[in-house]
């Protein structure tokens, strides 16, 4: 054997053949230790859940399990939607499993165009594209649109397709403290007047389930000659009286210059979009590198996409039940005497905040047992170094189904000893 | 006293607010590893050098500084 590689892995005990150069792993070694070290303790790995049957958007078999499903962005339920369902099985039949192609050369098919098609009837924008995923549709447009001499000024708190989106880039790039109205408008004043300017906001952050002050910060940037990108990918479908997003409820929707959107959530499929009124919008179908080197999507799932989205424009009876739903379980679990994300309920998440990683783990595993799934988030993907346990309910919970998961976070709680 | 002198003075004081270990500090200093700050003081602390200066410390550029000495001469230059 002469390749090096295949001999390295065909014997581990070897020593590697890399001299005085390091493992390139070493690099992960505290994750790696971080990780055994909370394994060790007995507990489920948080990280590696499967579950062998879904019933429902909220209730599936993990572990031989019924389980609520309590931390999916299933929002709107959508998934098993009768009619989104036919409408990706035909397409299935019509077009095939795959198309094999970019957007740009053999990848786009009737279904891509009705989708768009959609997603403009829906914000009633001009423009509309759909990438393959919601973090390359911020890579894309960030990457792309904010040039070498023009500023990207992001919330500290941003999403890691937003950071990714900077990095990919090589704009300058300008954070300021989350949420903090004052904060953006100190660092645009310091800007040179001359320069491009992208800012970058959330509707509602995911971690926290927190909403941004949009009227003041895209006043305030509009004010500055910047452009605006809101993502309003936990938004979708639930905020807004028209389920337009939190720029849509706070008035700002006409001031927005980019709305970026995932289909992974209360779409209830996967893939991305960036929807603009600007008129010059359509050449970014030439210039985006993350949505010309790619596949496009599969004709199933931008069917599925375009019947998803026009049923969630009057959907205001599923937006109502929602509403209720995260008021009631954000008020019991306030009472039940959990420190929550937000004083009070801004969005469906609601996040759960654990006092370390180790009783954030056990409590995740006894939840588990009690036949409810949250998310563990945890540093680095958490603000201020907080282990949480992100809880984002579906407008198909029922009532109760509320009351059970209150109950379970109650037992669960005893026996961890966090309430 | 010079300018780089007064600059030295503001900036010490400020990283006196955050060095809440009580660690020494020299120009030799260098932020992540000797004082010990996480991501989100580093992030309030170039916040506050922001205010104090009236300037902008792009990611881009706080990238590169890594010690006190490198903060005092880098804020002299975006004073410009």
């Amino acid at each position: 054997m002469t390749d090096p590689g295949l001999a390295m892995t065909a014997d581990a005990a070897k020593p590697a053949p890399r001299g005085a150069a390091p493992d390139l792993f070493d690099k992960f070694q505290p994750m790696i230790d971080i990780r055994e070290n909370l394994l060790a303790t007995g507990v489920t790995d948080p990280f590696s859940l499967v579950m062998e049957r879904v019933e429902s958007p909220t209730v599936a078999i993990c572990n031989g399990r019924r389980t609520i499903l309590l931390g999916t962005y299933n929002y709107m339920g959508q998934t098993f939607d009768p009619d989104v369902l036919a409408a990706g099985k035909r397409a299935l039949d019509e077009f095939g499993s795959g198309t094999t192609g970019s957007r740009v050369l053999n990848g786009t098919y009737q279904g891509h165009r009705e989708c768009e098609e959609a997603l403009k009837r829906f914000y009633a924008m001009d423009h509309a594209m759909v990438f393959s995923t919601g973090y390359q549709a911020n890579l894309g447009i960030i990457s792309t649109m904010a040039g070498k001499d023009d500023y990207v000024i992001l919330d500290i708190d941003s999403h890691a397709s937003i950071y990714d989106g900077c990095a990919l880039g090589n704009a300058q790039i300008v954070a300021f403290r989350h949420n903090d109205v004052e904060a953006l408008e100190k660092r645009l004043k310091r800007l040179p007047a001359e320069a491009g300017k992208l800012v970058v906001l959330e509707g509602v952050y995911s971690m926290l389930g927190d909403v941004a002050p949009l009227k003041e910060m895209v006043a305030i940037s509009k004010a500055h000659g910047a452009m605006v990108l809101v993502d309003e990918a936990h938004s979708m479908g639930f905020i807004g009286p028209n389920g337009r997003g939190v720029a849509e409820e706070q008035g700002v929707i006409d001031d927005v210059d980019f709305i970026i959107g995932t289909f992974s959530k209360s779409v209830g499929t996967v893939g991305g979009f960036c929807v603009s009124n600007h008129p010059k919008f359509e050449i970014l179908r030439l210039v985006c590198r993350p949505y010309v080197f790619t596949a496009s999507l599969p004709p199933s799932v931008v069917a599925t996409a375009a019947t998803s989205i026009d049923k969630l424009q009057g959907a205001a009876d599923k937006r109502a039940h929602l509403w209720a739903n995260s008021r009631r379980l954000h008020g019991g679990l306030k009472q039940l005497g959990f420190t929550l994300g937000t004083d009070e309920p801004q969005s469906a998440i609601i996040a759960v905040i654990m006092p370390d990683l180790e009783r954030g783990a056990a409590m995740w595993e006894a939840l588990l047992h009690e036949g409810l799934y949250v998310n563990l988030a945890r540093p680095p993907a958490t603000p201020a170094g907080m282990t949480l346990l992100r809880c984002s309910l579906c407008a198909l919970h029922s009532e109760e189904q509320v009351g059970e998961i209150l109950g379970m976070f109650e037992a669960a709680g005893k026996k961890v000893g966090v309430i | 006293m010079t300018d780089r002198d007064e600059r030295k003075g503001s900036i010490l004081r400020l990283v006196a607010e955050f060095n809440k270990k009580g660690i020494e500090v020299s120009e030799d200093t260098r932020f992540a590893q000797d004082l010990e700050w996480d991501s989100l003081t580093v992030m309030d602390f170039v916040a506050a050098v922001e205010d104090e200066f009236d300037i902008i410390i792009t990611m881009n550029r706080a990238a590169e500084i890594e010690t006190v000495g490198q903060l005092i001469d880098a804020v002299g230059e975006l004073q410009g």
